[in-house]
């Protein structure tokens, strides 16, 4: 019964990886060893949210047979209305580990391996065992972080250190899918500039002249809890907060003569929660689920790279290249491998970068990651690291760290790893 | 995936970057590398001075005004600087460290400066921020207030509020709040 219900169940898949379509690419040799490639892929689903629910089913029905999905969040009531691997009685539970259960018990022969925490917690050897990665993310912090730990993988050595990104997101009817070849398209931080800012409210206009409900909340927020509760740090998911929050909002809003606040408003306020819509969220799931099928399988091309699609007004979708930036702090300058000697000056250092080619850096200013080691400019940074110019490279920097190096002359800026020699 | 990775064999022939051995260390991060760039891209001029409590720690600082003409000559006001992780999509955060009576400024230090909140845009740097912070003690505002009672004053008297300002500034009590001294 299994297996007649299995061969029924990858029919259409195996028959559509089996045979060349007019799309695909000639290089592309279909049949079994497509679809076992399919099979062991292993790739990891990060966010198992709104997003990220379609996007598990969907790459299981997909026949990818090995996923690993990420999510630090726990399940919330509010969730149950689209995000339906979720019941009632798995509220409180983590995300990651329901979301993978469900998925598993439904599609035979899958196996979801779920992590609950911070995406940040696992490190380069963890992503390294994956062939592609998958994003329903509600942050761009969050996106900003992958982006730049997969970018920073990549070892021109070996091309399985090169993960695809492919990125969905949905913000009510609005949404996109877009997908990322580390260090040869454009990135997530190439595109940063795209993403709006979150509209705010001018803080004056919350201090004095509140006009809607909102700014009431946004005033016992950013204002009245400053001025009364200063030593507790705010929590936005602690509830005797948000009914803070929401009972002094109230009291505000009726010196004010405004009305309309409840509980779920100054939650949604504080939170900064935009609705989410399951069908959106159903559209761009798909989106980057096909991706990662053509992707891992070659059957067919994939999007090159980004697709938009907004729903507010009627619909309309449009697919175009984001270009890379040549400037991108994260991918418009990998480091360059520079052999030092340790026993080299910070200064002498300085001098030898004016004296490359593709640099001549006249007035570099550098840091480490925890460490500023030199910084021209304002002054009295400049006088608390000038001593570092006397100091050997081997007192500053660990043998293959990476610096990054400013220069006025340059609108790009550099990173080298130093080697000692 | 075959035909990706044949595109990288193909430009790791035209590059020459890249590939140490072993772990790689942590990275300088974006938004540590734009303040580097950022502070080497100040124009302090002689009113306005920072300083790092750590100075391997960038992203955290004080800048001090000490303007030169208008109504807050003689001061010497200090805001603290917090960047996140995030910079520059979200605007460095931005708070007087000072007890200070101002229009734009209210009494828990916080700053009415429209680029660090609503228009705020990653394009801006800290110098306009900087140069934000040092028009608001040359031009305090009175349509844009977070301190009411300063921007009353200032509308309707401003002698008053000059001499408001003279006496917050040397310590003293204005409408029954007791300022910090913040003379020079």
């Amino acid at each position: 019964m299994a297996s007649a219900d299995s061969a029924t169940r990858w029919k259409y898949l195996y028959k559509a990886l089996s045979k060349p379509g007019p799309f695909s690419d000639e290089d592309w040799v279909p049949g079994s060893e497509t679809i076992s490639a399919l099979e062991s892929s292993k790739v990891l689903v990060i966010g198992a949210g709104g997003l990220g629910c379609d996007i598990l089913k969907n790459l299981a029905l997909s026949g990818f047979k090995d996923i690993h999905v990420i999510d630090m969040d726990t399940i919330d009531i509010s969730n149950l209305n689209r995000q339906f691997l979720f019941r009632q009685a798995d509220i409180g539970k983590p995300k990651a580990e329901v979301a993978a259960a469900f998925v598993e018990k439904r599609v035979k022969g899958v196996k979801i391996t779920p992590y609950v925490g911070k995406i940040q917690d696992k490190d380069e050897d963890y992503y390294m065992q994956f062939k592609l990665v998958v994003c329903g993310l509600d942050s761009i912090e969050a996106r900003r972080w992958i982006n730049s730990t997969l970018i920073s993988m990549v070892d021109f050595d070996n091309p399985e250190s090169l993960k695809p990104l492919i990125d969905g997101g949905t913000e009510g009817f609005k949404g996109q899918a877009r997908v990322i070849l580390p260090t040869l398209s454009s990135c997530i931080e190439c595109q940063l500039d795209m993403h709006a800012p979150r509209p705010a409210v001018p803080l004056c206009t919350i201090a004095t002249i509140p006009r809607q409900p909102q700014h009431c909340i946004e005033w016992a927020h950013q204002i009245a809890w400053q001025e009364q509760r200063k030593d507790e740090p705010f929590d936005s998911d602690d509830m005797e907060h948000i009914g803070w929050v929401y009972q002094t909002a109230l009291e505000r809003a009726k010196q004010f003569n405004i009305s309309g606040i409840t509980f779920q408003m100054a939650q949604g306020v504080v939170k900064n929660i935009i609705p989410a819509i399951a069908s959106t969220n159903a559209v761009i799931a798909a989106a980057t689920t096909s991706e990662a099928l053509k992707i891992a399988t070659s059957c067919n091309p994939y999007l090159e790279n980004y697709m938009m699609y907004a729903g507010e007004d009627g619909v309309y979708t449009y697919t175009f290249e984001a270009e890379k930036k040549a400037d991108c702090p994260v991918c418009g300058n990998l480091a360059r491998k520079m052999t030092v000697d340790p026993d080299m000056t910070l200064e002498v250092f300085i001098e030898t970068l004016g004296e490359r080619p593709e640099a001549q850096l006249k007035k570099p200013s550098m840091r480490t990651e925890e460490k500023t080691l030199y910084q021209r400019f304002p002054p009295q940074l400049e006088e608390q690291t000038r001593s570092n110019l006397k100091r050997k490279l081997r007192e500053l920097v660990q043998d293959g760290q990476e610096i990054a190096v400013s220069d006025p002359a340059y609108v790009i800026d550099f990173r080298y790893r130093l080697i000692f020699s | 995936m075959l035909k990706i990775w044949s595109m990288k064999q193909k430009q790791q022939q035209a590059e020459n970057a890249e590939g140490a051995d072993g772990k790689k260390k942590k990275k300088v991060t974006a938004a540590q590398l734009r303040v580097q760039r950022d502070l080497q891209e100040l124009t302090l001029g002689s009113t306005m001075k920072m300083t790092f409590p750590n100075p391997d720690d960038i992203l955290n600082f004080t800048l001090t005004i000490e303007p030169d003409e208008g109504m807050y000559k003689g001061g010497a006001f200090a805001f603290s600087f917090t960047v996140n992780q995030n910079f520059p999509h979200d605007p460095p955060k931005v708070k007087c460290t000072q007890k200070i009576y101002h229009p734009n400024i209210d009494m828990e230090g916080n700053v009415c400066l429209n680029i660090l909140r609503e228009d705020w845009k990653p394009v801006l740097n800290l110098n306009a921020v900087i140069v934000g912070m040092q028009f608001l003690f040359l031009e305090p505002n009175a349509s844009d207030p977070l301190n009411k009672e300063a921007a009353d004053d200032l509308r309707t008297n401003r002698d008053a509020f000059k001499r408001n300002v003279r006496t917050s500034m040397a310590g003293g009590t204005v409408r029954g709040v007791q300022f910090d001294k913040v003379l020079r």
